[in-house]
């Protein structure tokens, strides 16, 4: 009978911080500057210059920690990892080795089976790395020390997950919270969210793991299952054919579907971690814990229960609104400005998730604000717009964030409610098209809807189409 | 008295009261540098036009009541450790050899805020590492008391500068006595301030937990006033604390009635020079003369210091000068192939055996299976140190003992046998792992011409009271021959000692 084996997986996931400055520099954090603007002696590592830590971070970090049922390191420090990397301008990173400031910490998440708790080993605080750019037609290299300096945090969980879903559903528990707290706005592929896999399969009713290796350079949800997938089969592979799994670090390549080695163990390097002694050790009090605790949004479970007791919306609507902050908050701003919480839902579901999809972004890229979505809404319900204009100006709304009272005024949008222009319309559209107005009298029903088209057409799409309807049958 | 017999804060009045212009005293160190340097060799870096110009700008400033200031218009030199804008700042080490910074550190910063005048950068050990400033990549500093002789280390150029007259008075740094040593070789006063009491944004780090930025100067009187220019607290240093006890010249009183002064026994065992004995337990009975309690203890302790201090100054500086890769600044080898050869070549090339035999060691005791056995251990004897130290100032004020157990070896004796050399650093290392402040002073001349240093340690915070003591042990001794005065006419007296030892 052919073995069964289980598939052990444990996540190291990188959050770039959304704080504006620098963890241990007051240089910007900004995504796309020109090359080294945004630096200083700090964060390129000028002889003579020292780190402060930024306060912001250890808030975010210790949010993040809470969010996850961490411990929270009450004394923790900074270590030093030492390597030589010309993106790394001290030629050591400062990161947390002994003392990190979350631990044993866990998170739900749904699966097949139902509810499942992957634990959280630790949570610790560094900084990124620059950013090397390899010119091949100058043979050199140049590097960019914009992001070097930028807060991260590392989430290392336990080996709990056993499949790809199981490591999608955890991730984006993780992006959930974490976006939530506003601590990071998590893209994979914009790198402020970074995953590597660490995994190892083994004989399925094994106590003991199996040799582990790590995958690096995953830059999508469906590029971390197709790794995972890829990475378990190889490794049963070699099982099965009688060679060993070595633990070595392996870099994905998802346009071709397949991983390479980067460096096994044996040339793993020795970090010669050790205290910074350049920063003081972090004390907390209660009293600071108190605050962030007292500073902790509500979270998707909370909130979904009160959009159900407050709002009366569908599951599925809650389902959907409630799996951003970005949606949730936008929809909550609207809803308080007076728009009905059905409607609000609506807009949100079907032409904002449209969009989004088509323009491959994220909620959290929404520009248009709760006013204007509110006014589109008070425009369609007062029938000053017909819903064909409506998703117009929506979408209109969507690239630009217009106002929609004014695009539609500007634009002259609005519903033509004059009924003798209409008739007048109407009239012509009957005097010029004789042959549908001879079907539809023969008893050809659907002919009627090419004369409401024409008429619309002739209207410019301004006019309501029930009432162009009943006009046309009055007047044939 | 010639401006150069000024000492800085006589120089200072002399200047505010138009006595002497700005122009006057750079100048008159400018042509003593020029007299003497080929000499002593006490600066990497001479700034020539920038400090003629800025002795007009100060100057200027001075006249129209913006600078009020007790050193206004004081020509100085510092440490090349310590980052100056614009000027090249090497660290003795080829491998800064071309470095010149983008910011100035805050020490500097607080100088020039006062109205110093910038003489330019001095010589020292490399990267701080040596006890002799043999070490420099530009050659050693010769002693101005005797040039066959070393003016200590790391800050020989800060030592050697005050006491040959080159500059008025000039910064060093201390991590292990890098400051207190050479002004005891020298002749001259020097102290290492409670750690976190002089920012050390700007100062290039050895071991940063050690580092402190302090004064060398002709007496205690500009030591206090320049503690008190230099003395802040720096946000963008985490170790930088807020005092508001810097007041330091407050302390400039003749009165040491009461004090309690401890002498630990075994700073006087094996190893001490009997001249150097002789001439701290003859400051010692100045000082219980003038009413301070003196008595003997045991401190204990003493030696482990050099291994635990050895450890972490290693391991931190290890990581410290990692740094300096050949990519973004300083040397560069010429040929190479691939980035990990051009680190190794770079780096080979560019750091003298010292630092390369430092970097080693610090890389071995931070290495994976030998953290917990050396450099935790060391943290350890740091925190048993500390303990030792204050169970200590439970009962005294302050402790007294000399600086170094030798005067000023001749050239060349110290680089063959670095464990001698590390070895010169037991009553000096102890402060440092401690976070202490150390005062030097001088306190005698022994039968070969070289002076002797006295060591006050006063617990954290506790500067005023070594100002206290050693002001009041200074009047006491009276005036202390430079090494120019020795024999009359300035330069030639120094040389005139350099073969007197067979």
């Amino acid at each position: 009978m052919e073995k069964q084996y289980e598939t052990v997986i444990g996540l190291e996931v990188h959050v770039e911080l959304a704080t504006k400055t620098k963890i241990f520099c007051g240089c910007s954090t900004a995504f796309g500057g020109e090359p080294n603007t945004h630096t200083c002696p700090v964060c390129t590592g000028m002889p003579g210059s020292l780190p402060v830590l930024n306060k912001r971070v250890l808030e975010y970090a210790v949010a993040v920690g809470l969010a996850t049922n961490c411990e929270i390191t009450k004394y923790c420090k900074f270590d030093r990892k030492n390597y030589f990397y010309p993106d790394n301008p001290q030629n050591y990173q400062i990161s947390q080795l002994y003392l990190p400031i979350c631990r044993n910490g866990n998170v739900e998440i749904e699966t097949e089976n139902g509810k499942k708790l992957v634990g959280i080993h630790e949570i610790h605080m560094e900084e990124d790395a620059g950013k090397l750019i390899h010119d091949e037609w100058d043979d050199c290299s140049l590097v960019d020390y914009n992001r070097s300096g930028v807060p991260l945090i590392e989430i290392v969980s336990e080996p709990d997950m056993r499949s790809a879903q199981e490591v999608i559903a955890y991730l984006e528990k993780l992006r959930m919270t974490i976006q939530y707290l506003g601590a990071s706005d998590c893209k994979l592929q914009e790198g402020s969210m970074r995953a590597d896999v660490n995994l190892s399969v083994r004989e399925a009713g094994a106590e003991a793991f199996g040799t582990r290796t790590e995958m690096k350079n995953l830059n999508s949800f469906k590029a971390i299952a197709r790794a995972i997938e890829g990475e378990r089969e190889r490794q049963i592979d070699l099982l099965e054919s009688g060679h060993k799994v070595i633990q070595e670090t392996r870099r994905w390549d998802d346009a071709k579907g397949e991983s390479y080695a980067m460096r096994s163990k044996e040339d793993a390097q020795d970090y010669r971690y050790f205290p910074d002694p350049d920063l003081v050790p972090v004390v907390l009090d209660n009293a600071f814990l108190d605050e962030i605790r007292r500073k902790q949004p509500e979270f998707r479970e909370d909130k979904m229960a009160r959009y159900k007791r407050e709002f009366d919306l569908p599951d599925y609507d809650i389902d959907i609104i409630t799996a951003a902050k970005r949606m949730a908050d936008l929809f909550e701003a609207t809803v308080a400005l007076g728009a009905q919480p059905k409607k609000v839902s609506n807009w949100l579901m079907v032409e904002t998730l449209r969009l989004l999809k088509e323009k491959e972004m994220d909620p959290e890229d929404i520009r248009f604000s709760p006013e204007h979505l509110a006014k589109l809404i008070s425009l369609a319900d007062s029938k000053a717009v017909n819903s064909t204009v409506a998703k117009e100006v929506f979408e209109e709304m969507f690239e630009n964030d217009i106002d929609p009272e004014k695009y539609v005024e500007e634009k002259g949008l609005k519903t033509v409610n004059d009924e003798s222009a209409l008739r007048r319309a109407v009239e012509k559209v009957i005097a010029d098209n004789p042959q549908s107005v001879t079907d539809y009298r023969g008893g050809k029903e659907k002919a009627i809807g090419f004369l409401v088209g024409q008429t619309m057409k002739a209207m410019k799409g301004k006019a309501d189409p029930g009432m162009v309807n009943q006009l046309l049958k009055e007047l044939l | 008295m010639s401006i150069l017999d000024k000492t800085a804060t006589e120089l200072g009045a002399a200047i505010k009261n138009g006595e002497v212009t700005v122009m006057q005293a750079v100048e008159a160190s400018l042509s003593r540098i020029e007299e003497s340097e080929s000499l002593y060799n006490c600066y990497v870096t001479v700034d020539r036009e920038g400090a003629l110009a800025k002795a007009q700008e100060i100057q200027k400033k001075i006249d129209q009541g913006i600078l009020t200031g007790p050193l206004a218009g004081v020509p100085t030199a510092i440490k090349d450790n310590m980052c100056t804008q614009g000027l090249l700042t090497t660290c003795s080490s080829k491998i800064l050899g071309n470095f010149v910074p983008t910011f100035s550190a805050q020490a500097v910063l607080n100088l020039e805020r006062a109205g110093a005048v910038i003489l330019g950068k001095t010589n020292m050990d490399e990267f701080a590492m040596g006890s002799t400033t043999e070490t420099s990549a530009f050659g050693e500093t010769k002693n101005p008391w005797n040039p066959g002789h070393v003016p200590g280390g790391s800050s020989g150029g800060s030592a050697a500068a005050v006491a040959a007259g080159e500059c008025f008075y000039a910064l060093g740094s201390d991590t292990g006595g890098s400051i207190r040593q050479p002004a005891s070789f020298c002749g001259v006063v020097g102290m290492k301030p409670t750690y976190g009491t002089v920012s050390r944004y700007g100062l290039i780090a050895y071991g940063s937990s050690l580092d402190q930025i302090g004064p060398l100067c002709k007496d205690v009187r500009d030591c206090a006033t320049i503690m008190e220019i230099l003395a802040s607290h720096d946000p963008k240093d985490s170790t930088s604390i807020k005092r508001d006890d810097t007041d330091f010249t407050d302390a400039l009183v003749e009165d040491v009635k009461g004090l309690r002064i401890g002498i630990p026994r075994d700073y006087f065992g094996e190893g001490l020079d009997p001249e150097i004995k002789e001439a701290v337990f003859g400051a010692a009975k100045v000082l219980k003369e003038k009413g301070a309690l003196v008595e003997e203890f045991d401190l204990s302790l003493a030696e482990y210091a050099i291994p635990a201090y050895y450890t972490i100054a290693a391991a931190e500086a290890s990581s410290n000068l990692e740094r300096f890769d050949g990519i973004k600044y300083g040397y560069r080898t010429q040929n190479y192939s691939g980035l990990h050869n051009m680190y190794k070549k770079s780096r080979s090339e560019g750091f003298g055996p010292e630092v390369k035999r430092r970097i080693m060691l610090g890389s071995f005791v931070l290495s994976s299976g030998y953290y917990d056995a050396y450099y935790l251990k060391a943290l350890r004897v740091k925190a048993l140190i500390k303990k030792a130290f204050d169970d200590a100032f439970a009962k005294y004020d302050m402790i007294l003992g000399p600086v170094a157990p030798a005067t000023a070896p001749r050239l060349g004796e110290s680089l063959s046998d670095p464990i001698k050399m590390y070895l010169g650093d037991i009553y000096t290392i102890s402060v440092n792992l401690a976070g202490l402040p150390g005062l030097s002073v001088p306190c005698g001349i022994d039968s070969r011409g070289l002076p002797i240093g006295l060591q006050l340690i006063g617990d954290c915070f506790q500067e005023k009271k070594l100002i206290r003591a050693a002001y009041t042990y200074e009047r006491a001794r009276g005036g202390f021959a430079g090494p120019m005065q020795n024999t009359g006419s300035g330069v030639s007296g120094g040389s005139a000692g350099a073969g007197e030892e067979a």
